[in-house]
């Protein structure tokens, strides 16, 4: 019954994102293009003339796709988790009319991170193409690198889930991107590898969970070696969204059951 | 006896410091229009909450449909039909597609729910507008799909908190005209209203609520009977001299209350009250009779400065 009360939550996303997509196909499939265009041809080609070339081993573009891809799903997670949710809860109040029916809040909190877990599937799928277009990995070796995407990117939903749920209005959700994923996007080793860091902060850099997508993808994406032992990596992902969910459906009932 | 559809006893409910509900009994038996009046604050909303299963209850005992809302909520709530106070329409989504996705939550087939949604948009007079977005329709428009909404499950109980709150004349007078159809297909409703004429036309019987408690119960006649009189005389006089003139007038109505602009005298027949009045020489600026409502009752129950 819980799965089939999860599954309508989904069936009503997929409902509203049928009339919303055209927004966000533009961060979808643009933002992605723009950054590997930007960053990584152009900047890229600094990087490879310059002394870059000898600390990367590989063309900076092939360094940075499989970071972007991670650092992508997790900006998409962590959206559909923030301002989504807190119209559900707070402007719209569409999730007391669910919750007015037999679906119950564990079961709409499970519908809503399956349904982000299909908008990261479109979103990872697209990036990948992407990434394959601009020669930055192949077909297979893009197509591995998809389901650790969409691991890190549940994993940020289901904790940012948690948070908004205890906010009362929309200024923690800009200051969850402002201080919290802004900084992860730039210094979790997307950009950068984490070793140009100063050494006191790299204990930190290692300690994010965009770190741990970034090392997956890369290595998978890349066939190279994986930064941190892959084992540990997906552990960590899956506490992150074990944790985040059994958090969300507990801060969000006594946010809406009060 | 029927049992009761809905049955409280020592109903709390506590938030914190805040007592919001504070021991109330009541029953609500099946076909009938159940009315909880009061001003806002009152605990009307948390009592409607704790009868939805969408709120637990802090202490007393509670029977909603024979269950325990606790225990069974999701049993329940497929048998409720919950109009809240503020539309949580899908605004992006058709008129349509609202009423389909919320039958879905009920676990209804799609042949169902379609059927379901032909008879439900000519109930709320939306057949027109079936395949409209909902974002631009008008606030009665909005209010009507809502309880349509509410009703796609065809429940046995339905749940309104304020549901004309916002609405201009035409819409409210068109929603209760469509529940009062509903209560007469035997369908039970329990209304919350801040709205005295509202509690007049829609419920056969109801609770004046304050301050989380319970302060009158019975039929919209019986309450003006007992905390009321079948008339009221409307007096005006010159500015500042309210009291003197009440003053004046005490013995000549059951009771009088002064208002900053108007002493009102509650009497059984307000014509006969203006003659003596007039007889004994005293003239208003204007005077308005008019029959007693549940609003005096509810102005003398839930406070407004008294005078006997």
């Amino acid at each position: 019954m819980a799965l089939v009360h999860s599954g309508r939550v989904v069936e009503a996303s997929a409902r509203v994102y049928r009339r919303t997509w055209r927004g966000s196909v533009i961060s979808t499939f643009f933002n992605p293009v723009l950054y590997l265009l930007g960053m990584g041809v152009s900047l890229g080609r600094l990087v490879d003339e310059g002394t870059g070339s000898a600390a990367l081993d590989i063309p900076y573009l092939t360094f940075l796709a499989p970071g972007l891809l991670a650092a992508t799903a997790m900006m998409t997670g962590a959206g559909d988790a923030s301002w989504p949710v807190m119209a559900g809860i707070k402007w719209r109040k569409t999730y007391d009319a669910i919750l007015s029916t037999p679906v119950t809040v564990r079961e709409l909190v499970m519908g809503h991170l399956a349904w982000v877990g299909v908008r990261l599937l479109f979103v990872t799928v697209v990036y990948s193409g992407v990434m394959t277009v601009f020669g930055a990995t192949t077909v297979l070796e893009g197509a591995l690198a998809i389901p650790p995407a969409i691991l890190t990117g549940l994993g940020f939903a289901a904790i940012v889930t948690a948070y908004t749920a205890r906010l009362k209005n929309e200024l923690g959700l800009s200051s969850l991107f402002r201080f919290g994923v802004m900084p992860l996007f730039l210094f979790s080793g997307t950009f950068f590898p984490i070793s140009q860091l100063p050494s006191w902060i790299q204990p930190i850099a290692y300690a994010t969970p965009l770190y741990h997508g970034v090392s997956l993808c890369r290595g998978l994406a890349l066939g190279v070696e994986f930064e941190v032992n892959p084992a540990v990596s997906v552990a960590y992902l899956v506490a992150l969204l074990a944790v985040g969910t059994i958090l969300a459906a507990r801060l969000m009932r006594r946010r809406l059951i009060a | 006896m029927i049992d009761p559809l809905v049955h409280a006893r020592g109903l709390h409910k506590v938030f914190g410091e805040l007592i919001a509900v504070d021991g109330i009994d009541f029953e609500v038996r099946p076909g009938e229009a159940f009315g909880f009046l009061g001003p806002n604050g009152a605990g009307k909303s948390s009592t409607m909450k704790m009868i939805g299963a969408v709120s637990p209850r802090t202490g007393g005992s509670l029977s909603v449909l024979g269950r325990d809302p606790d225990e069974l909520g999701q049993e329940i709530r497929a048998r409720l039909g919950v109009i809240p106070q503020e539309d949580n329409l899908d605004l992006e989504l058709t008129v349509y597609e609202n009423l389909l996705i919320y039958g879905r939550y009920f676990g209804m087939s799609r042949k169902v729910i379609n059927e379901r949604i032909d008879e439900l948009l000519v109930f709320a007079q939306l057949d027109e507008r079936r395949n409209s977005r909902v974002e631009p329709l008008s606030g009665g428009m909005k209010r009507r799909l809502t309880i349509a909404r509410g009703l796609i499950n065809t429940p046995e109980l339905l749940l309104l908190d304020e549901p004309t709150t916002g609405l201009d004349p035409q819409a409210r007078h068109l929603l209760w005209d469509r529940l009062y159809r509903l209560k007469q297909e035997g369908v039970t409703l329990i209304i919350t209203t801040h709205y005295m004429d509202e509690a007049e036309q829609l419920c056969d019987r109801l609770v004046i609520m304050d301050k989380g408690q319970i302060v009158a119960e019975g039929s919209p006649r019986e309450l003006i009977e007992q905390h009321s009189r079948r008339e009221v005389l409307e007096l005006r006089f010159p500015v500042g001299t309210q009291q003197e003139y009440a003053t004046k007038l005490k013995g000549m109505a059951a009771r009088t209350e002064v208002l900053p602009d108007r002493v009102l005298l509650y009497t059984d027949d307000a014509d006969r009250t203006a003659d003596e009045i007039h007889g004994a020489g005293i003239t208003a600026e204007s005077t308005v009779s008019r029959r007693s409502t549940l609003e005096d009752v509810f102005l003398r129950l839930t406070g407004r400065t008294l005078v006997d």
